[in-house]
C-alpha cells in the first residue's frame, strides 16, 4: 500500500511537469494548429542557458527568470523566422520544420556543452516529507513543482479570461480573417502565443532538470509524455492538458512501478493509441467533425 | 541536329517493361561500378543501397500517401533483430533471413498502421515518434532474446571463392534495392497507387469513387515498414550486427530528411536521400577533425546538418532536389522538342 501510495506522490509530480509541457503544445496548437515537436529541445535549450548561470554561482532565482525569458525570445524568434513560412502550407510541412528544428537545437546544444548528462540544482530540498512516522515519496521540491505548475494554470486561465491580450488570442486563433478586420494584430498575437507557450516549456525543462539530469537529449521523453497528456486533454484545452498530464504521470508511475522502469515510453504509446482510438478528439473536447 | 536521335529514344510505355529496363541497365551500371571501386567505396555502396531501401519505404508513404512516419528507425530495428535471430539460432541462407525481415517489418507496420489510419499530420507524427522512442527500450527489457544494450551480432555474408567479402555485400544490397524500386515503381503506377494518392490528396473523394481510405492507409503503412524492415535487415548485415543505440530516434528523423531533401514521393530522389545520408557523418567527421572539436561531436555536426536540411527545404523547395531537377529537365527537353518537333507532346515526369 505504501508502495501505491509512493508511486501516486512520484507520478502527481512528474505529471505536473509533462502537464507544463503539454500546456506549451495546446497554447500552440490553439493558436496555429501546428504541433511544435521542438518544444521539448528549445526548453532543453533554455535550461542549459540557465545552467551555465547558475555554474557561475548566479542565484536560481535569476537563472530561472532568465531561462524563462530566453524561451520566450527563442519561441517568438522560431515563430517568426522558419514557422511563420509554412502555417498556410499543408500540415506535414510544419510538422518536419518542427522536427529539423527538434535535431538542429538539440545538436546545437551538443556542440555547445557536451553531450555528458549534467546535474542541475532544485533549490528546495529533495528527501521526502515526513508525515506522522513515515516518510512520503514527495518533497519540497515537488511541492514547488506542483505549485508552480498550478500557478501558470492559473495565469493561464486569468489572461484568457479576464485580460484583452487573451481576448485578442482567442479570438485571432478562432478567425484570423475576421480578427484582422476588427484590428487585431494577428501576427503579433501569434508571436506572443508562441513566446508565452516556449517560456511554459522552459519552465517545464528547469523543473524536470533536477530529476532527471540536464542533456541535450533529456526532454525527447518528456516531450513525449507531454504530447501524450495533451492528446488524452485534446490539445485544444488548457485544463485537460493538466488533467491529461496528472493522468499520464499516474499511469506512467504505475506502469514503471509495477511493470519495469524500462516500458515507460512504450506505455506512453499504448495509453496514446487507446485514447486516440476510443476518442480520437480527446477527452476533454466536444466531438467535432474532422476538418476535410 | 545531331542530338536530335536521344530526344526520339523512349522507353517503353508499359510500366513493367519501363521500369525493368531502367532497373537492368542501372543495375548493370551499378554492377560495373562496384568491380572498378576499392572495397572500402563498395562496403559505402552497400551502406547507400541500404538507405535508399528504407528511403523508398518512406517515400512512398509520406510522399504518395501523404503520412508521416517517425517509426521507420524503429521497423528497421524490427527486421534487423528478427533476420539477426533467424540468421543466429538458424542456417538458413541469408535471402531467407531478409524475407523474414520483410515480413516481420510489414506486420509491425500493420499493427501500428491500425490506429495510424485514424490519425492524421501532427497526431500520427507523435504516435510514431513515441514509437521510436519506446521501442528500443523492448531490447533492454527483453536482454536474454535481444541480447540488451550490447545487441546481436550477426555474422557477414560468406563471399563465394575470390569475390571481396565488401562487394559482395554491395551486390547483395544492391540487389535488393533493384527489386524494391522496381515492386515500387509498379505498386505507384497500380491502382494501388493511384488510390495512394487519391487519399493522400482528397480523401472525401477518395471515398466516394469506392476507396477504402483507412484500407489504403493501412497498406502504405505495411508497406512502408516492410521495406524499412528490409532495410534494417540489410543494415544488420553491413554492420554486423543490431544494437538498440543503432535504431534511435535519430535515425528517424535523419531518414525524414534524407526523404524531403532528396523529393518527397520520388523514388529516384531516394539515391540523393540515400548518398546524403552516407555522406554527411563522414563529411562531418573530417569538418569535427579541422575544427578540433571533441570526438562525439561529429555526429552532432551531421544531425545539426540534417536539422537544417529539413527546414530550410521546406521553407525554399518543398520539391527537393528531384523535384528541382525534373524541372529544369522539364524545361530543357521542352525547349529542346520545341526546337526539333513542335507536334510531339511534352511526356510527364516519370515516378511521381
Amino acid at each position: 500500500m505504501s508502495r501505491f501510495l509512493d508511486l501516486t506522490l512520484g507520478g502527481v509530480t512528474y505529471g505536473a511537469i509533462y502537464a507544463a509541457v503539454a500546456l506549451a503544445l495546446v497554447l500552440i496548437w490553439r493558436a496555429t494548429r501546428i504541433l511544435n515537436f521542438a518544444q521539448g529541445a528549445m526548453a532543453m535549450f533554455s535550461t542549459y542557458i540557465a545552467s551555465s548561470l547558475v555554474e557561475r554561482h548566479v542565484s536560481y532565482w535569476v537563472a530561472l527568470v532568465v531561462a524563462l525569458a530566453s524561451g520566450a525570445l527563442i519561441g517568438a524568434v522560431v515563430e517568426r523566422v522558419v514557422v511563420r513560412p509554412v502555417e498556410r502550407r499543408p500540415p506535414l510541412n510544419a510538422v518536419i520544420v518542427t522536427l529539423g528544428l527538434l535535431v538542429a537545437i538539440e545538436a546545437l546544444a551538443g556542440i555547445i556543452w557536451g553531450g555528458s548528462l549534467r546535474s542541475f540544482p532544485s533549490y528546495f530540498s529533495q528527501v521526502g516529507l515526513v508525515v506522522g512516522r513515515t516518510r512520503l515519496a514527495f518533497s519540497h521540491f515537488d511541492v514547488y513543482v506542483v505549485c508552480a505548475v498550478i500557478v501558470v494554470l492559473l495565469g493561464f486561465v486569468i489572461l484568457f479570461r479576464f485580460t484583452d491580450v487573451g481576448l485578442r488570442m482567442r479570438a485571432s486563433a478562432f478567425s484570423p480573417e475576421v480578427s484582422r478586420l476588427l484590428g487585431v494584430r494577428v501576427g503579433r498575437t501569434l508571436t506572443l502565443g508562441w513566446a508565452l507557450a516556449s517560456m511554459v516549456g522552459a519552465l517545464a525543462g528547469v523543473l524536470a532538470a533536477p530529476k532527471l539530469f540536464l542533456g541535450p537529449n533529456f526532454m525527447d521523453a518528456v516531450f513525449i509524455y507531454g504530447f501524450t497528456a495533451a492528446v488524452i486533454g485534446g490539445l485544444e484545452s488548457p485544463l485537460g492538458a493538466v488533467i491529461g498530464g496528472i493522468v499520464t504521470g499516474l499511469s506512467l508511475s504505475y506502469v514503471g512501478g509495477y511493470l519495469g522502469s524500462s516500458l515507460d515510453a512504450l506505455g506512453a504509446l499504448v495509453i496514446v493509441m487507446i485514447v486516440l482510438m476510443v476518442r480520437p478528439r480527446g477527452i476533454f473536447t466536444p466531438i467535432a467533425e474532422r476538418r476535410v | 541536329m545531331s542530338v536530335a536521335w536521344i530526344w526520339r529514344l523512349r522507353l517503353p510505355n508499359q510500366p513493367m517493361l519501363r521500369h525493368l529496363t531502367l532497373a537492368i541497365s542501372g543495375g548493370a551500371l551499378l554492377f560495373v561500378l562496384t568491380t572498378v571501386l576499392s572495397s572500402f567505396n563498395d562496403y559505402q555502396v552497400a551502406q547507400i543501397g541500404v538507405y535508399a531501401v528504407a528511403l523508398a519505404g518512406l517515400t512512398l508513404l509520406t510522399g504518395a500517401n501523404g503520412q508521416i512516419s517517425l517509426g521507420n528507425g524503429a521497423f528497421m530495428a524490427v527486421g534487423a533483430y528478427g533476420a539477426g535471430l533467424l540468421l543466429a539460432h538458424t542456417d538458413v541462407p541469408i535471402a531467407v533471413a531478409l524475407l523474414l525481415a520483410v515480413a516481420v517489418g510489414a506486420v509491425a507496420g500493420v499493427v501500428i498502421g491500425i490506429p495510424a489510419s485514424r490519425l492524421r499530420g501532427p497526431y500520427l507524427a507523435g504516435m510514431t515518434l513515441a514509437l521510436a522512442v519506446g521501442l528500443p527500450s523492448m531490447v533492454t527489457k527483453f536482454s536474454s532474446v535481444f541480447g540488451g544494450d550490447q545487441g546481436l551480432s550477426i555474422a557477414p555474408p560468406t563471399p563465394p571463392n575470390g569475390v571481396d567479402p565488401e562487394r559482395w555485400l554491395a551486390w547483395i544490397v544492391l540487389l535488393c534495392v533493384v527489386i524494391v524500386l522496381v515492386l515500387l515503381g509498379n505498386l505507384m503506377r497500380s491502382r494501388f497507387g493511384r488510390a495512394f494518392r487519391a487519399v493522400r490528396d482528397d480523401e472525401v473523394a477518395a471515398s466516394l469513387v469506392g476507396i477504402s481510405v483507412a484500407r489504403t492507409q493501412v497498406l502504405a503503412f505495411a508497406v512502408s515498414a516492410g521495406c524499412a524492415g528490409l532495410a534494417g535487415g540489410l543494415f544488420g548485415l553491413t554492420i554486423g550486427g543490431a544494437n538498440p543505440d543503432a535504431f534511435n530516434v535519430q535515425l528517424s528523423i535523419s531518414l525524414l530528411a534524407g526523404v524531403v531533401l532528396g523529393g518527397t514521393g520520388s523514388l529516384f530522389g531516394v539515391w540523393w536521400g540515400a548518398v546524403l545520408l552516407v555522406y554527411v557523418p563522414q563529411w562531418a567527421t573530417s569538418v569535427a577533425g579541422t575544427l578540433n572539436l571533441q570526438t562525439g561531436q561529429s555526429s552532432n555536426l551531421a544531425l545539426l546538418f540534417y536539422g537544417v536540411v529539413l527546414v530550410v527545404v521546406m521553407l525554399a523547395a518543398p520539391g527537393g532536389l528531384q523535384g528541382g531537377i525534373r524541372r529544369l529537365t522539364t524545361l530543357f527537353v521542352d525547349k529542346v522538342r520545341a526546337g526539333i518537333q513542335p507536334s510531339l507532346p511534352s511526356t510527364e515526369g516519370e515516378h511521381t
